[in-house]
């Protein structure tokens, strides 16, 4: 008889049996004994052993008898239940019913509590502590060790964010091996040996990974601290809410940490089915951006050209009026930091209250092509586990990367995919300009790629349907690359996943923030969608030509007579920060819903304060489009007004009540409303030709890194300082024909950029890479885009034109 | 008296330069190669196995069997290492061998290699004894030369690279998978098994590891048979082995003879403990196997007859204390040794070796209290057979026999100092007057 399973699945014929303390259990194949214990309940102590890792047996904590091997014969020795594979009627006794196991257990405890200085009291793990918590479960109690402890330094910086102490450690191998295993950034190791072991970083390279946060939260002792969190609190002094990282479409869940109405620290959740146990360091540490002195508390109105505290019904009153003067002339600028149920406020208002299709999510480059291929094949698709999934990427036999580069722009899907690549051999492609840290990382296969030539570089790719093409929102603005990928997928039947990079994008997607999109993945343009919403909503009729898109809408500001609601956005998110500037000054009016002073709030008309992602509920919809909790960590007596609670004022006051007002009321009506499942828009024609380059002139590449100039970084300096250092790179056959050494000045769109440059082997010709959004020196502040055609030269030649004055800064001639 | 030698391995040691490969020809060096090529692999590895010949460097396991484990549908290379990490304390037989006599190392790897199918071969030798990595370069350059190594060895098809590599002088490294770790470049620290280094080894491909008198035996078994070989030693411990006497003896050095040679007769052929003195008590092979005493100087020197008195044959490291030696103060130099040399991969020998070092002292300095040996034995409890490799298990052995034959001086250690009970110049083979503890 044959047995199908899906990948994954266990099947019976799978399961063994093993006896532990007695007690029949049955098991998958090669279930660690460790595991099978769990299984029945019993807890077998432990400190290296972690079921994310490889097992390594060198704490020895978890040993236990085996008195038959399924043999008949026994171990001679107690065994390390974390390196033991469970075998078909293998008998273990653990410390329940062994004294053999008690004792070689509570031997271990006081082996490792000989050179553990007992500063628990001061320790930051103290409280939280797997040693201290065995100590007393399994420990003696008291130490029989006279003699005197080993002591170091301490405590040492192996990066910016992360300290050790090396006193402290029990060499459990759980940060080393995470770093080298799981993120692949073995920048710390264990030197040295016998009692003078210890963990170890090169001098000249600390341990600069997006993901050293983990190795904190993995330590079973109190040797390794966070920079940022050290001292500052107790774990018993904690309150603790599950939530959903804000950072980017990855929909990580989190454990957010606060104390005296004061996130103190964010951990990674664990969610076997998203980011494991793990997260990044931008998760992690970047949740600070709310506290500085340029926090928004009360509402602002202009008055006389400058911006004055105002009452709520002031500023409610200030902002109605200006609604109500611009008429249908409005549009709505959401940005990607909203939750579902705030996006689908701004969706509805746009409609049901403005009365416009004026609405787009995307503060980014974005195309018209775009907003047709999400109407067609992301907006209203639900999570599929085994289609479209971190599973399903697990088990995929091969990942397509297009314009993605999972470490810098959705860090857990680097984790999940290098996961699979080391143990499930999946092989990964990236269609890029140069082979990443990532990509190297993920052992990819690279397909060299001048920017604009995705398309052609993708069809050139052998794919079936266990293929999965991860396509990034920056294929926007190549000009029919989405389209390409679509007929790609629809030719091999590989699915295709679109990653965008903003915790809010997805949602704001299947809650229509955009011109062609009403909630739900419902077209504009299809009056059966809009009779479904009008319905639903309870209103007569709901415009039906399309709406403007963000550039169109900032184009139309530029020229004046029309007015903007903005949400959280920045300037220099958008292709030219200078358009955006001048769209939001020239508008005829500006209402600006932000949780901080802005480039927006400072040329706003009116200005309401929102609450932070820790003072909110809600959701976010990831790239899988799952849905993650947002909950409200810091609950005070006066909650600050989230988005839709402002919107739902504003809509009190212009007459046309919302009709939600909390997220409960939003979700519960965008539910109910649900995916549309009419005809869906088609593709648009386009397939786009590559934009020829003149003589002289190379293709811009560019992306945004995880940690850049970001304003989510602000007030965690540290965390930026693991940031990668800022480059350009160019391979070595354009350095040499350019004659460019050390530094390179990238000018294009009249304005010019002076990095340090890195010449990458393999790397596409004729082509620039450099960051999209790096401190100081955004490349929306010269309007370039990837794929727009630059010149480069060294900076010798540029000085000699009048550019590239010195290294690292940028302007407009 | 001399009937009992029986140098085979040891026969050319006191030749003009007998490291030379035309020294080494003369006495029909590398005739066990041309033999051997003459057969099949099967055929070699066929006479390895009826020869008996087990493993030298202390556990003793069949070597024909060893080679045998080597998976022939494996795709991977197979690569031969022979540990040349000499480290036991006591222990004295490789290093002179391979001093003394390089070219029946290097033949027996090239026989080892062709028998189990590799391409590649690898000496790894411990790095303090440069001079010997010199020989054993110069041993291999000549070989290469010859026609003995490299390419279509002796015109029979067969291509074999050796390569001695250095390593830096760590005891754990003479562990088999710390020492893969080593020559792979990492720090040498013990491998979780499984896998075997038989089936993942070397560059996680099949692996032999065999010690270095193991190999050196292959050519006179090749030479003389697998009869004559079994002739020799006892029913299950087969062939002729080097004892390396040391201590307290009229003349230390290496004998090679039988298994199952009595202590008392490798004695006299050293002629006996120094004079005027008496045996107390000797390790079988190193300090890692539990000591006996004078009580035991009739028992087979095989693996047998050790794992009967409950200690071990080891490395045959025979080291021989007489009455004027204090064995906590022994055991505390054993046991700085293995604290020093644990690797810190797992707890208990990393923290229990420190913790002992710390507690002997006390003993040693009469310091000791009411309980401290039970603790000693509790701790050596907590570290036995429970660590990663067998490196701690070898550490306790020392203590647990020692206790277990000479409580009283331990008891004693709580009174009195061991260098007043035993004054230290008495049992140095030279007198000279220790001042560290004036």
């Amino acid at each position: 008889m044959t047995v199908t399973a899906k990948p994954g699945e266990v099947v019976a014929s799978d399961l063994i049996t093993v006896f532990i303390d007695g007690t029949e259990v049955q098991v998958p194949k090669g279930t660690l004994a460790i595991r099978a214990a769990e299984m029945i309940g019993v807890a077998i102590p432990r400190f290296c052993d972690h079921p994310l890792l490889d097992p390594v047996g060198a704490c020895r904590q978890c040993l236990v008898e085996v008195p038959d091997m399924g043999n008949g014969r026994g171990m001679p020795k107690p065994q390390a239940s974390c390196t033991l594979e469970c075998a078909p009627g293998m008998k273990i006794l653990t410390q329940e019913t062994s004294a053999v196991a008690a004792k070689a257990q509570k031997g271990m405890i006081e082996f490792l509590l000989l050179n553990h200085p007992l500063d628990c009291p001061i320790c930051d793990k103290g409280g939280e502590c797997p040693l201290q918590n065995q100590a007393m479960a399994n420990g003696a109690g008291e130490s029989r060790y006279e003699g005197v402890k080993r002591t170091f330094p301490k405590p040492v910086s192996i990066s910016a964010l992360v300290l050790l102490d090396r006193e402290r450690c029990i060499l459990c191998a759980r940060c080393t091996r995470f770093s080298e295993q799981i993120s692949g950034d073995p920048f710390i190791t264990l030197v040295e040996r016998g009692a003078l072991q210890q963990v170890g970083f090169y001098e000249d390279h600390p341990y600069d990974s997006y993901f050293s946060g983990n190795v904190i939260q993995i330590c079973p002792v109190g040797a390794l601290t966070s920079v940022s969190y050290r001292f500052q609190s107790r774990p018993f002094d904690l309150v603790s809410t599950p939530v959903t990282c804000e950072h980017c479409a990855g929909g990580c869940q989190l454990r957010s940490d606060h104390r005296h109405f004061q996130v103190k620290r964010r951990l990674a959740g664990d969610a076997p089915l998203v980011n494991e146990e793990w997260n990044c360091d931008k998760g992690r540490f970047a949740f600070k951006s709310g506290r500085g002195p340029d926090r928004l508390t009360r509402p602002l109105v202009r008055d006389n050209g400058v911006l004055r505290v105002a009452s709520w019904p002031e500023a409610i009153d200030a902002a109605v009026a200006g609604l109500r003067r611009a008429g249908s002339r409005v549009g709505v600028l959401t940005g990607g930091r909203l939750t579902v149920e705030d996006a689908y406020g701004y969706s509805k208002f746009a409609r049901a209250v403005l009365g416009t299709n004026n609405i787009d999510f995307r503060s980014r480059p974005a195309s018209a092509e775009e907003a047709v291929f999400l109407a067609n094949r992301v907006a209203g698709t639900e999570l599929d586990e085994d289609r479209l999934s971190y599973t399903a990427l697990q088990q995929a036999k091969q990942v397509v990367l297009v314009a993605f580069e999972p470490e810098e722009e959705a860090a857990m899907v680097f984790l999940r995919l290098r996961k699979a690549v080391r143990k499930n051999g999946l092989k990964v492609v990236t269609v890029a300009p140069f082979a990443s840290n990532g990509s190297v990382k993920l052992n990819a296969e690279l397909v060299a790629t001048v920017p604009g030539a995705e398309a052609e570089a993708l069809n050139g790719i052998t794919a079936d349907a266990d293929t999965i093409v991860l396509i990034g929102d920056r294929a926007a603005v190549v000009p029919g690359l989405l389209n390409a990928a679509a007929d790609f997928a629809d030719r091999t039947g590989a699915r295709l996943g679109w990653v965008p990079r903003r915790a809010g994008d997805r949602g704001a997607v299947e809650t229509g923030c955009l011109p062609n999109l009403l909630p739900g993945g419902r077209p504009t343009g299809d009056v059966l969608a809009r009779v479904d919403v009008q319905a639903a909503w309870g209103v007569d009729s709901l415009p039906g030509t399309p709406g403007l898109d963000a550039d169109e809408q900032l184009a139309a500001a530029r020229e004046g007579g029309f007015a903007l609601l903005v949400g959280g956005l920045e300037p220099s998110d958008f292709t030219q920060a200078n358009e955006v500037r001048e769209g939001l000054e020239n508008a005829s009016f500006v209402v600006s819903l932000e949780q901080r002073l802005s480039e927006v709030t400072e040329r706003a008309d009116v200005v309401f304060p929102i609450a932070l992602i820790e003072e909110r509920p809600g959701h976010f919809l990831n790239w899988e489009s799952r849905r993650g909790r947002v909950n409200t960590v810091i609950k005070q007596a006066n909650q600050p007004m989230t988005d839709l609670r402002v919107l739902a004022a504003l809509a009190d006051a212009l007459g046309r009540p919302l009709g939600v007002r909390t997220a409960r009321q939003a979700l519960a009506e965008f539910d109910e409303l649900g995916a549309w499942d009419g005809a869906r828009a088609p593709l648009s024609r386009g397939r786009g030709v590559a934009a020829d380059h003149a003589d002289g002139e190379v293709a811009l590449a560019t992306w945004r890194e995880l940690l850049d100039g970001s304003r989510a970084l602000d007030y965690e300096p540290a965390l930026l300082e693991t940031a990668k250092p800022v480059v350009a790179r160019v391979a070595p056959e354009t350095a040499e024909q350019f004659g460019l050494t050390a530094a390179v000045t990238v000018s294009g769109n009249g304005g010019w950029l002076t990095l340090p440059l890195d010449i990458v082997p393999g790397m596409a010709p004729d082509t620039v890479w450099v960051p999209t959004h790096a401190p100081d020196t955004p490349l929306s502040e010269l309007g370039l885009v990837h794929g727009d055609p630059v010149t480069i030269g060294s900076p010798a030649a540029a000085l000699e034109r009048g550019e590239g004055f010195d290294q690292g800064e940028g302007g407009v001639a | 008296m001399t009937d009992e030698l029986t140098p085979v391995l040891t026969a050319n040691w006191a030749d003009e330069r007998a490291w030379k490969l035309t020294n080494y020809e003369r006495r029909g060096g590398y005739q066990a190669l041309r033999k051997a090529l003459s057969t099949t692999p099967a055929d070699v590895m066929e006479l390895v196995k009826d020869s008996g010949l087990r493993g030298r460097g202390g556990a003793g396991f069949p070597t024909g069997m060893k080679w045998s484990f080597v998976p022939k549908d494996n795709p991977n290379p197979k690569y031969l290492v022979v540990n040349a990490d000499e480290s036991e304390p006591g222990t004295c037989k490789d290093m002179p061998l391979m001093m003394a006599s390089p070219h029946t190392l290097v033949e027996g790897v090239i026989i080892a290699s062709y028998a189990i199918g590799c391409r590649y071969a690898f000496i790894y030798c411990r790095g303090e004894v440069l001079h010997i990595i010199r020989r054993l370069q110069q041993a291999v350059r000549e070989a290469y030369s010859a026609g003995y190594a490299g390419k279509n060895i002796l015109g029979s098809g067969y291509d074999v690279e050796v390569v001695v590599h250095a390593g830096a002088g760590a005891y754990i490294c003479g562990e088999e998978t710390a020492l893969l770790d080593s020559l792979e470049g990492r720090r040498g620290q013990p491998r979780l098994r499984p896998p075997f280094p038989a089936v993942a080894g070397l560059y996680a491909s099949p692996t032999v590891v065999n010690n270095v008198e193991t190999i050196a035996s292959v050519p006179s078994i090749i030479d003389r048979g697998a009869a004559w070989f079994a002739s020799m030693g006892t029913e299950k411990s087969k062939g002729m082995t080097i004892y390396s006497l040391s201590g307290h003896v009229k003349r230390p050095g290496q004998f090679e003879a039988p298994l199952g040679v009595t202590l008392r007769q490798l004695l006299e052929l050293s002629g006996g403990m120094r004079e005027g003195h008496e045996l107390k008590f000797w390790t079988p092979g190193g300090s890692s196997t539990p000591i006996l005493t004078a009580e035991h100087l009739d028992l087979p020197l095989d693996y047998e007859g050790m794992a009967a008195a409950g200690t071990m044959l080891g490395t045959k490291a025979l080291q021989c204390f007489d009455e004027t030696t204090s064995v906590v103060r022994t055991t505390l130099r054993w046991i700085e040794f293995y604290k020093h040399e644990s690797c810190g991969k797992c707890t208990p020998c990393r923290e229990g070796n420190w913790w002992l070092v710390q507690l002997l002292k006390k003993f040693e300095a009469g310091q000791a209290q009411q309980g401290d040996v039970e603790k000693l034995l509790d701790i050596a409890d907590d570290i036995g057979g429970r660590s990663f490799c067998a490196l701690a298990d070898g550490a306790v052995a020392c203590l647990t026999s020692a206790i277990k034959h000479f409580r009283d001086e331990f008891e004693q250690g709580m009174h009195i100092p061991a260098w007043e009970l035993f004054p230290y110049e008495r049992s140095a083979l030279f007198a000279v007057r220790e001042g560290a503890h004036a």
